[in-house]
């Protein structure tokens, strides 16, 4: 976990018009899909989806990329590159959207439909600073 | 704020995909390095999963496919030689390892594996509730608990069929191939009969849930095709099953009422048969007519043909139905082929004699002390004789037996008719 917070992600973030402001969810995966049967896949695939299709409907959906499994991580004056410690687990981050809330508390909510929670996801929900 | 089209992706495209990647995967790998094939398989869908989501590939099949292939390139360059050379020599196996890969991939060759592992699956050596499970297992991409539920049995059974499926694949060193010469005749009929299963459980068991029962009986098509379209499997028995699955499959929709109730084929409304079906199974019929083999699909499709022919139940041609049974009779001399002959003479008149039929079928007292169909359909011809003492008795034993409610629900309600009869 401690790895995710030293990752930089470079955003580029459209130019606000109302009071909303912009956060970003980290989408962090689950072990629970690993065992899923292609059916299921297929199911929680178009439940993310209708998800997003939902979020850019309300238009409060912003942008969202996805990261490959796997990575370097460069640590240390050295910068000695290691792999991982993503290769180890499951639990690493997939992905992240940018969408528009109010608060902090309203985009929590946004989190809370996303549709890996039941698998044992999680969703990371952080304010992007503006200056 | 413009709305984006609903990404949408193609029915059962993962567990399409899955039986097509198992499959040249296990080609390339070999059989006894399934559950290595079926890994690789699950690692694609995984990260087509976690990926997708953010934004769809342009050809979400084709993406697959390629992931799968980058992986086996991957592991058969690792597991393979490419340390014990030198350089030069490990730099052109490896290019060579991609060129031998590669040329698994093209569609032609997919499809060729896809009934290879067909008959691989079929093997002579498996049990045949085994053939089954592993059948859906690997060629169709259903998952374990998908499998329970259509087979109508428990997880832990089928994990078991499968562990044993696959040590028989292990110590019988059982090849990816379709066999050759008389083989391949002895090899089809297994085929055949997995396919033939897959179908009817399909098509028969009320007990399960709608969705799964029509998945079953279309993936049983969907493969039945896939050998029709082989130079291997298109033999004239094939599109007899062919033929005889799309006659069955076109009357799906209305054998079933909004209760759960069987519907009898004298009630359904023959106006919600589906045509398209019925043509297509008319059209299969007409390619099974060539050579000279009579299999049991050719009579059992003829007779499917012979219903979607009547215009209505009372039209049927029930003399030509009886001969049909008669001769089907001859190649399957099985009990419940019996039993389906002597419904067909009591429509013809002959109840009496029908009823001395079934009662003649050998083990007919053990079978029906277990199966409710026997009892149902004596119960029926009982009631026809008017003879309600034996209808009684016959029903109330089937209602007993029978475990579903369909069919207890239509039970009961003949129950009623025979006691205000009494």
């Amino acid at each position: 976990m401690a790895v995710r917070c030293n990752t930089i992600i470079l955003i580029i973030i459209s130019k606000k018009q109302t009071l909303m402001k912009d956060f970003m969810l980290i989408f962090i995966n689950g072990e629970g899909s690993s065992k899923f049967s292609p059916e299921e896949m297929q199911a929680n695939m178009q439940q993310w989806f209708n998800w997003i299709n939902d979020l850019k409907a309300k238009g409060i959906y912003v942008s969202g990329e996805a990261l490959l499994p796997g990575g370097k991580t460069v640590k240390g004056a050295d910068g000695i590159i290691t792999d991982g410690p993503f290769a180890e687990s499951k639990e690493v981050v997939g992905g992240y959207f940018i969408v528009k809330a109010e608060s902090i508390e309203n985009a929590a909510e946004i989190g809370k439909s996303s549709p890996d929670l039941p698998h044992g996801g999680a969703v990371e929900v952080r304010e992007v600073m503006k200056f | 704020m413009q709305k984006a089209p609903a990404q949408q992706l193609v029915d059962h495209l993962f567990r399409h995909e899955s039986g097509k990647m198992v499959a040249v995967l296990t080609r390339i790998f070999g059989m006894h390095n399934l559950e290595m094939a079926e890994d690789v398989v699950q690692e694609a869908f995984l990260k087509a999963i976690q990926v997708w989501k953010f934004g769809m590939p342009p050809n979400p099949a084709a993406w697959l496919m390629q992931t799968a292939r980058n992986k086996a390139i991957d592991i058969v360059r690792r597991e393979g030689y490419a340390r014990r050379y030198s350089a030069e020599v490990a730099e052109q196996l490896t290019a060579e390892t991609e060129n031998t890969v590669m040329q698994f991939f093209s569609d032609h060759e997919i499809s060729d594996s896809q009934l290879r592992l067909v008959f691989a699956c079929c093997h002579p050596s498996l049990k045949q509730e085994d053939q089954v499970a592993l059948t859906l297992k690997t060629v169709s991409g259903f998952g374990v608990a998908e499998i329970a539920r259509a087979l109508l049995t428990n997880e832990a059974a089928i994990q078991k069929r499968l562990y044993r499926a696959k040590q028989q694949i292990k110590e019988n060193n059982i090849y990816v191939e379709i066999p050759a010469g008389p083989a391949l005749y002895e090899r089809l009929e297994t085929v055949y009969t997995v396919l033939y299963l897959l179908f009817n459980e399909g098509y028969n068991s009320i007990k399960a849930e709608e969705l799964i029962r029509k998945d079953l009986c279309m993936e049983a098509m969907r493969l039945c095709k896939l050998l029709s379209e082989n130079k291997a499997g298109a033999k004239p028995s094939t599109y007899a099953l062919l033929a005889l699955m799309c006659l069955q499959a076109s009357r799906f929709d209305s054998r079933i009422d909004e209760n759960n109730s069987i519907i009898l084929l004298q009630h359904q409304d023959r106006t919600k048969w589906n045509q398209q079906l019925i043509q297509m199974g008319y059209c299969y019929l007409n390619q099974s007519s060539k050579g000279d083999y009579l299999s049991v699909y050719h009579i059992e499709s003829a007779i499917a043909a012979e219903h979607c022919l009547a215009a209505t139940f009372s039209q049927t041609n029930w003399q030509h139905m009886l001969h049909l049974y008669n001769i089907l009779l001859g190649i399957k001399p099985t009990p419940v082929v019996m039993l389906n002959r002597a419904v067909i003479l009591s429509t013809c008149g002959q109840t009496e004699k029908a009823i001395m039929e079934i009662l003649a079928i050998t083990g007919i007292e053990a079978l029906l002390q277990t199966q409710y169909i026997y009892s149902a359909v004596l119960g029926d011809m009982y009631l026809t004789l008017k003879d309600y003492g034996n209808a009684k008795s016959m029903l109330a034993l089937s209602a007993r037996l029978t475990n579903s409610t369909a069919e207890k629900n239509l039970l009961g309600k003949k129950l009623k008719i025979v006691e205000q009869l009494l």
